[in-house]
């Protein structure tokens, strides 16, 4: 299952020593190295220490640093709810300020793959309650005391005997003196004790600021003497400039210089696309200096894609057999032996992650130094990639984090960022902001794969599943990092379409090549969304074929409950956790498909015209189901009154925030399933703006978006929350279209397919 | 010369006029507040009140607001307690906040010239405002919790 042929240098540096899951896998492949697991196993792993994290005032005023991006999810309310409270503080006495991009000092800041909380929770607790024995020890260091007769609680430290107290800040001064407890000397508090933590009674840290315009994303960096840039580039993904004019540009009023970026030799990981910056007084006149500029492009070779002509291609790809990625008994013959057989293939196009903020960075370079203010999931891979072009070293490189108008995975690749300081290093010490319009953001993204899924089924002659062939055919996001891969890494199987858990006995999974000819990156949950759209529709197809309920044949396929170590199905990646901590558990994906079942009332009777789908998918290590309510009237128009959706992530640390994630998966997976589409002709991207690449609008959005939290415990493993919401959406929603009309979507997204 | 309020104050533009208001707020006045979104009226994420309508701030000239007086977002509330902006954090309405000035603008347009909007005025109102996050649910809930108060 060794996807990789590289040396673990070249591939720490191919992706810029970081980059979402990336990194985490390659434990798995290199197999000389002691296995790693979760937050240890990311580059510079997890930092628990206090003296990081926690600063005190005299008077009372806990700063907590939050090391990880804000783009939506809750982060900076939730790392710092963590912190605060195993420090037992008063929430109304905690500020939270953003960390800068520094690995070596904060542990893994790589703010992706629904990876945060489920890593952190442990580290993060650890922190908290080394500094409230801290604050224990200096307490009873002042009364001469023994630290067992003294509690920290509610901001302030008792003496249990002489009722003495003192407020954190009166003790933080001697606190900070003490040396950090070892690990085996922390107790955790008992999550009964948690004042916070699970509670979601706690607003956003941000909410403020953001309903009142304070609030500062990339885009909003204001500084004295700073100039504006908006880069041309090329419009084909390798493409370099043959020559340019730059003549008329310089003649409109405001703008100040051009510059050419260079084009980076494909594979370019997040360096830049080949550009012309034109650098001006504000971003209106450098918007209008860039229309007057002259280019000649040279294509290269992906000048020819046009995304027609791809699918036909990967279309016949998944007819012929491919790499086999897990079999077990002989499909062939079961097939032949089958009573029913049935045949299915889907298409996912390319998505654009298009994040509410197009991507933006300013930088100042001066003094042989470089800083960066942005919106960058991963600072520290902004930080080595400006690095890396403007050959400095990474200690005179500063990166400084703003919030995130939502990432989507798009802001982990801060090419943004490297263009920002390109122009910045022209500009004599004076700062430079980048600013990318909708229209670049929709051209020069890093876009979520295209794929096809060829499923077939057999049934006996009770309607019971016997053969399964699954062909995925989609090219590799690999491709940012190695010359020209063909087949789906270990990541990209390793969501849902190597490791799923169905116990039918002739079981084959294929993966044929697809060439890739654009940016594919990631997208909020990345290749579950193509493999849970084939796999949960695929199901209903195979009920429907056996004559059997939809829910019940989702039950009946999963099989009884199990607990599944992932390396038994092929997962030799496992989200990058412990395979002996996070097994597959059938009994758990059964338990939120019955929970959305029951909430939905599943099998009661609808009007004409209406139906519900169900889908359940495992990935980031969570379980989430949804049921999708569908009306469709006589010309096709397509209303949701409900959605049900359960999660399974195992204990959450803040409800409130899951539900936020579970109700806007739910829109974004409806956004991609309706809407959005990113199609490529001749090499260029066909959609310019949002009246082409269409999201949802509220109009359309479920009446009714019901959230369904299953308890968990602290003790356990914890899942992802950010992403696993996205995948079932999709195919509930298809689900539900057949059961309203006999309508089988197979190729997304749906737009008038169901128009008279 | 170009003479504006904007949110009470005086202002005057002697730049390009057709630079849209947007770069002009963002730019020349350093306000922030108003975001970028798409530049071509299609996302509502620089929504602004130009005498007291909705209006976005990405496709309006700075020659078509001579006169005129803009609120922003900074504008709404001094303290940020305008009834619609406590209740977006009561119903914990922002995820990545970025499109949110650009909701309660919205809202706030359609709240002063009808009180009590009816569902399918509050999506028609609020329609050309995008979140890619997908808080409708919740913009929607916050809407009608302050239209449902008494005497609002």
């Amino acid at each position: 299952m060794d996807t990789f042929h590289v040396s673990r240098r070249e591939f720490l540096q191919a992706s810029g020593a970081t980059g979402l899951l990336l990194v985490a896998s390659v434990n798995d492949v290199f197999a000389a190295d002691a296995p790693k697991y979760g937050g240890d196993g990311m580059p510079h792993g997890v930092q628990d220490s206090p003296l990081v994290f926690v600063a005190i005032a005299p008077d009372g005023l806990v700063t907590i640093t939050c090391h990880r991006a804000e783009m939506g999810q809750g982060v900076r309310t939730g790392v710092p709810m963590i912190i605060a409270d195993e420090l037992d503080a008063d929430w109304s006495k905690v500020r939270v300020v953003q960390a800068e991009g520094d690995e070596l000092k904060y542990g893994n800041q790589d703010t992706d793959g629904s990876r945060t909380t489920r890593q952190w929770f442990m580290p993060l607790r650890r922190c908290g309650a080394s500094a409230r024995q801290m604050l224990e020890a200096a307490a009873a260091a002042k009364w001469n005391v023994p630290v067992s007769e003294v509690k920290a609680s509610d901001h302030h430290v008792t003496h249990s005997k002489t009722g003495k107290k003192l407020g954190y800040g009166d003790l933080a001064a001697d606190a900070a003196k003490l040396p950090v407890p070892k690990a085996a000397d922390l107790k955790l508090k008992d999550p009964k004790e948690f004042r916070y933590i699970g509670k979601g009674k706690i607003q956003i840290v941000d909410g403020f600021d953001i309903t009142t315009g304070r609030a500062k994303y990339g885009q909003d960096v204001v500084m004295p003497d700073m100039l504006f840039a908006v880069v041309a580039r090329s419009p084909v993904y390798g493409g370099s400039i043959t020559s340019f004019d730059a003549s008329d540009a310089l003649k409109v009023p405001g703008v100040v210089k051009v510059i050419e970026i260079k084009q980076t030799p494909v594979p370019s990981a997040f360096q830049p696309l080949a550009g012309v910056a034109v650098i001006a007084n504000n971003t209106w006149a450098a918007m209008k200096g860039r229309k007057a500029l002259k280019i000649v492009w040279a294509d290269g070779p992906n000048g020819t894609y046009s995304s027609d002509a791809y699918r036909a291609e990967m279309q016949e790809a998944a007819l012929k057999p491919g790499k086999v990625i897990r079999t077990h008994g002989d499909v062939e013959k079961a097939m032949a032996g089958a009573a029913k057989t049935i045949k299915a293939d889907y298409y996912l196009p390319h998505l654009a992650q298009a994040p509410m903020e197009p991507p933006a960075a300013t930088a100042r370079v001066k003094d042989g130094k470089c800083e960066v203010w942005t919106s960058a999931q991963s600072p520290e891979a902004c930080r080595n990639d400006v690095a890396k072009r403007l050959d400095m070293k990474r200690e005179d490189v500063t990166v400084n984090v703003l919030l995130l108008g939502g990432g989507f995975g798009r802001k982990s690749k801060a090419d943004f960022a490297v263009e920002a300081a390109l122009c910045a290093k022209e500009m004599d010490g004076k700062p430079v902001k980048v600013v990318w319009t909708r229209e670049d953001d929709l051209h020069h993204s890093f876009y979520h794969t295209v794929s096809v899924e060829h499923l077939e089924g057999g049934i006996d002659k009770d309607g019971k599943p016997v053969a399964w062939l699954h062909r995925s055919v989609a090219p590799t996001l690999m491709a940012l990092f190695m010359p020209d891969p063909k087949q789906e890494s270990m990541i990209e199987l390793g969501m849902g379409l190597a490791n799923v858990p169905f116990p039918v006995p002739n079981f084959r999974v294929e993966n044929p090549e697809a060439a890739v000819h654009t940016r594919v990156g990631w997208y909020r949950a990345v290749s579950n969304i193509p493999h849970a759209f084939a796999v949960q529709s695929f199901v209903c197809e195979m009920a429907h074929a056996a004559g059997k309920d939809p829910k019940d044949y989702l039950l009946e396929i999963l099989g009884p409950p199990r607990r599944i170590d992932p390396r038994d199905l092929n997962d030799t990646w496992n989200h990058g956790e412990n395979p002996e901590l996070y097994l597959v558990d059938t009994g758990r994906i059964r338990r939120v498909a019955e929970t959305v079942a029951k909430e939905s009332k599943w099998g009661s009777k609808l009007p004409k015209g209406s139906g519900r789908g169900i889908a359940a998918h495992y990935s980031f290590t969570t379980y989430v189901a949804a049921v999708v309510e569908v009306s469709v009237d006589a010309k096709g128009n397509l209303t949701i009154p409900r959605v049900d959706i359960a999660i399974d992530c195992g204990a959450q640390v803040n409800p409130e925030r899951v539900r936020a994630q579970m109700e806007g998966a739910c829109i974004m997976g409806l956004s991609n399933a309706m809407l959005s589409e990113i199609t490529y002709k001749d090499g260029r991207v066909t959609q310019d703006n949002f009246h082409q690449y269409e999201i949802l609008r509220i109009g359309m959005t479920p009446k009714a978006i019901h959230v369904h939290l299953i308890p968990g415990d602290y003790s356990l493993p914890m899942g992802g929350v950010g992403e696993p919401g996205v995948p079932p959406i999709a195919p509930a929603l298809c689900n539900a279209i057949f059961e309203a009309t006999g309508k089988r979507i197979r190729a997304l997204p749906i737009k008038d397919q169901l128009k008279a | 010369m170009i003479s504006l309020t904007v949110n009470g104050k005086p202002q005057s533009f002697d730049g390009d006029p057709e630079m849209p208001l947007l770069w002009y707020l963002r730019d020349v006045l350093q306000m922030t507040g108003t975001k970028f979104g798409c530049g071509m009226a299609l996302c509502g994420a620089c929504t602004v009140h130009v005498d007291g309508g909705a209006t976005r701030a990405c496709l309006t000239p700075m020659s078509a607001v001579a006169g005129k007086k803009v609120t922003t977002i900074e504008g709404l509330d001094p303290n940020g307690k305008h009834a619609l902006q406590e209740a977006w954090r009561a119903h914990g309405v922002p995820q990545c906040g970025y499109c949110q000035a650009g909701q309660i603008m919205s809202a706030a347009a359609l709240l002063a010239s009808n009180k009590k909007p009816s569902s399918q005025q509050i999506d028609d109102a609020m329609s050309g405002n995008l979140c890619r996050c997908g808080t409708y649910p919740r913009i929607k809930a916050a809407i009608e919790d302050v239209a449902s108060r008494k005497g609002a």
